[in-house]
């Protein structure tokens, strides 16, 4: 019997997978972590600072005002897009042409660049030429997102609504589509309403799909950055300024490297943690008692 | 509880059908007497769960009418019917306890709490579930879940009738005997009428006093399991139930012969015993080709040279350990007979015999029955 070979020649076959990871993933981490401790003036030039930027940046009020802002922002658009994605998804047909074009026609927000999105609104939400505020003005309601705070918030918030509940929309549909009919007729022969079928079949159902559209929507809607770039430019004042345009501001702007490396990894440390607690709590809930 | 009535009923899936066979459910008229137990056994896509999803409302017939107690509910929704009905896979709600499951069709229509929980309790008993109330149901076992999606059936105590679309399918084989006896005793004692959808013969013998056997879409038996066994109505009949099913044989029947007799069925050279009432029957039916069968039981195997019997030449034999199947072969065609353990079968020729009164005469797969009853019907028909 031939004695075994013991080496370490499989290591070679992990090793794209490692390359790919690096250099999408680690380098360019780590590029930053070299920034964010780093005080650099130019390439020959530049002292180690420590901790010093993460201090600043997690002092910085301003930051705490985008922060805030941010995730009143990501909040409201859930607790919109949810419930109306889920009613969208109820509405659909299942069967025939009608479905089909439903879903074309609910598909076709998703299709429209961001940026594209921030001009359309920019120019529907305007009381001289757009529809929406030239309406708004008809009927008689002052309207004006340029000036006006609340009407700028108003309009990304609907803005966002209008772009991305078809997401949501569509995910349910599809867990719907997944649901089998004898579910529905075993609850017809158990006299259940149609409220108790959606509470104890459709709702626990879609739980899965669920969690994937709030985790996206959360994750996109914490990272916006373009659409309320085009539409208010964060403004007026710094009132529609989320953390990612504060970052762009610090970055490229301000030319501040440093602070806004911190800031940036700060910015992920955060992200990471609200989706970590959210699964966590809903796998929980989940568990069998 | 109350009796079941399918009044010239037909279903089809097709939109526009030309023939007969476009038809899942072909016109029938069938009673389910109120408080019986019954099967309705047939091979997959004979319509069985067609016939039992028009019962329930969740299909509408094409035609025809299904009267609960005489009354017409083709217009009601199956919620309106308050009936019971028990699917193929098990269906619970995985988001309740069991006993939220239980409880379920009593607080759809509003029974009071201390009165659910006192049914919701009786039923666990009788299921055994009792111990698993306050688990999860997402995280029960397949058979466990369809005794609580059969549990959810029997709460409510004033159903019309309880249908079970083949709920053992998913059970593993010693607890379906055990479910099987238990839905026997439910059964007992409440005393609702019970429709059972099965392609398992055996599973429909045990539960049902009467199996309605369905082919083509078409009931072609309603009887006893007894019945069933010994005096097939129709070929399928014979053939579908019973292990191994009834042999069958194309024989002529000859009327003009030399000797003055009435006539007599032949097969081959053979002639086959028979009496003159049949033979006049089938010449009155104007019948020149018929088909023979006889059950594998009820062939008789000589030990030795007989001059009643055909010599027949043994093709194999089949221990089973509790019996014996011996595959003859009788003119060229192969047929089969049940042996007791201990009787020895000889290599090479053996001689058999088909007793009279159990060698059935078939025009057009169906029987030709001279019993009184039977010939009542026919002359009730004429009139």
């Amino acid at each position: 019997m031939q004695t075994k070979v013991e080496n370490n020649k499989a290591w070679f076959l992990v090793m794209p997978v490692f390359l790919i990871v690096a250099f999408s993933a680690i380098i360019p981490l780590m590029t930053v972590v070299n920034y964010s401790v780093q005080d650099i003036f130019d390439p020959y030039t530049r002292y180690f600072v420590g901790t010093e930027w993460f201090k600043q940046v997690i002092l910085d009020s301003r930051l705490h005002d985008a922060l805030l802002r941010q995730f009143i922002y990501s909040f409201t658009i859930l607790i919109i897009e949810v419930p109306l994605g889920i009613c969208v998804a109820l509405m659909m047909p299942t069967k025939g042409r009608g479905a089909s074009l439903a879903l074309i026609l609910v598909a076709i927000p998703l299709l429209i660049p961001w940026n594209v999105v921030g001009t359309i609104w920019q120019i529907f939400g305007r009381a001289d030429i757009g529809l929406f505020g030239a309406f708004m003005s008809y009927i008689g309601v002052e309207y004006n997102y340029a000036s006006n705070p609340i009407d700028a918030w108003l309009t990304v918030v609907l803005m966002d609504v209008w772009h991305w509940t078809p997401l949501v929309a569509l995910l349910c549909y599809s867990g719907l589509r997944a649901i089998p009919e004898v579910y529905y007729q075993a609850a017809r022969i158990d006299q259940a309403s149609r409220w108790a079928v959606f509470r104890y079949i459709q709702l626990p159902k879609l739980t899965n799909v669920l969690i994937i559209g709030v985790l996206l929507r959360f994750m996109d809607s914490f990272m916006i950055y373009t659409e309320p770039f085009v539409l208010t430019g964060g403004g007026p004042g710094s009132s529609t300024t989320f953390l990612s345009q504060s970052l762009v501001q610090q970055a490229i702007g301000q030319f501040d490297l440093g602070p806004a490396a911190a800031f940036s990894l700060v910015y992920f440390l955060i992200i990471l943690l609200v989706c970590w607690v959210f699964y966590t709590t809903i796998m929980n809930m989940q568990k069998d008692k | 509880m109350a009796s079941i009535t399918l009044n010239a009923l037909a279903h089809t899936y097709t939109e526009n059908p030309t023939s007969p066979e476009d038809y899942a459910i072909r016109e029938m008229t069938h009673v389910w007497e109120q408080g019986g137990a019954f099967a309705l056994l047939g091979p997959s896509g004979c319509g069985k769960s067609t016939l039992l999803n028009i019962i329930s409302g969740l299909l509408e017939p094409s035609k025809g009418e299904v009267l609960f107690d005489g009354k017409r509910v083709n217009e009601l929704k199956p919620e309106e019917r308050n009936i019971a009905q028990v699917f193929q896979f098990p269906v619970v709600y995985d988001t309740m306890t069991v006993y939220d499951n239980l409880a379920f069709p009593l607080r759809n229509i509003g029974v009071p709490e201390y009165k659910v929980k006192s049914k919701v309790h009786e039923v666990a008993e009788i299921l055994e579930l009792s111990d698993q109330l306050k688990r999860k149901a997402k995280g029960l076992s397949a058979d466990q879940k369809q005794k609580v999606s059969m549990g959810r059936g029997l709460v409510r105590d004033n159903v019309s009738a309880i249908l079970f679309d083949e709920p053992l399918t998913v059970i593993d084989p010693q607890l379906k005997w055990k479910l099987r006896r238990k839905l026997k005793q439910i059964h007992e004692q409440f005393n609702i009428t019970m429709v059972y959808v099965t392609h398992d013969q055996l599973e429909a013998s045990t539960f049902a006093d009467k199996i309605a056997v369905m082919y083509n879409g078409q009931i072609v038996q309603f009887g006893t399991p007894r019945e069933l066994f010994e005096n097939p109505a129709h070929t399928f009949v014979g053939y579908f139930i019973g292990s191994p099913g009834m042999n069958f044989f194309e024989a002529k029947l000859q009327t003009e012969l030399n000797n003055g007799a009435n006539g007599q069925i032949v097969f081959g050279e053979h002639v086959i015993a028979t009496n003159d009432a049949m033979l006049n029957r089938l010449k009155a039916m104007g019948a020149s080709k018929v088909t023979l069968g006889i059950r594998p039981e009820f062939v008789h195997v000589w030990d030795g040279k007989n001059d009643d019997a055909f010599p027949v030449e043994v093709d194999y034999v089949e221990d089973l350990g509790t019996y014996k199947i011996l595959s003859f072969l009788f003119h060229g065609q192969v047929m089969k007979a049940r042996l007791s353990e201990d009787q020895q079968i000889p290599s090479g020729q053996v001689y058999v015999s088909f007793p009279e009164q159990w060698t059935k005469v078939y025009v057009d797969d169906y029987l030709v029955d001279l019993s009184v009853s039977a010939i009542d019907k026919e002359t009730d028909h004429a009139n």
